[in-house]
């Protein structure tokens, strides 16, 4: 079941109200996505956790309706 | 790691702990049936690493089992010495920036430098 970038977008930024976040639809399906998220609360964690956390924040859809999501991850520079 | 009541959850310490390089996957190394999979599985084999794939798909209780004993939502699954690594973002990611040779190295498993550097030469 396709997913809205827009939606994808909205429940990573109530998580991590610094982020920036890019997303590409990457097939124009609404189920493969790419996201860039660069966030101020992921200083500190490495990227195993920083894409656990963004996992969370999209409350078990990965894996779900969400099939494909390619995640780039860093703290801000 | 979360509740330890789930029956797959000892086959899969067992996997991590008595081989230094475990692919969780859907499909086999020889034939992956996944996109994510093949890539990493790919990866791997190109460098000459030498690891264990396990078959995510051959058993429901390991293919959602997996997912909660690393927290993590999707497959494929790399671990290196008992550790969870990362998916196939951060694989590749650290395959290109080189942080996965180091990995190796750390780890002492043996892969083909030569191989690294021709995935990034052909990646940059």
């Amino acid at each position: 079941m396709p997913m809205e970038s827009t939606e994808i977008e909205r429940l990573i930024k109530e998580a991590f109200p610094s982020a920036t976040v890019e997303i590409q639809d990457l097939a124009g399906d609404g189920d493969h996505y790419a996201a860039t998220v660069v966030a101020d609360e992921f200083r500190g964690m490495n990227r195993v956790q920083q894409q656990r956390a963004v996992y969370k924040a999209l409350e078990g859809r990965m894996g779900g309706e969400l099939h494909a999501l390619a995640l780039t991850t860093r703290a801000p520079d | 790691m979360a509740e330890t009541q789930n029956p797959a959850f000892a086959a899969i310490e067992a996997d991590i702990n008595d081989n230094d390089v475990v692919l969780f996957m859907k499909g086999t190394k020889s034939m992956p049936q996944c996109g994510f999979s093949s890539r990493v599985a790919g990866v791997l084999n190109y460098m000459g690493v030498e690891f264990k794939d396990v078959n995510v798909l051959a058993d429901e209780d390991l293919r959602q089992g997996v997912k909660d004993f690393s927290d993590w939502p999707t497959i494929p699954q790399l671990y290196v010495k008992g550790e969870f690594v990362g998916g196939c973002d951060i694989i590749t990611e650290m395959t290109l920036s080189g942080e996965l040779d180091k990995l190796l190295e750390t780890n002492g498993v043996s892969f083909s430098k030569e191989a690294a550097e021709k995935i990034r030469e052909h990646n940059g």
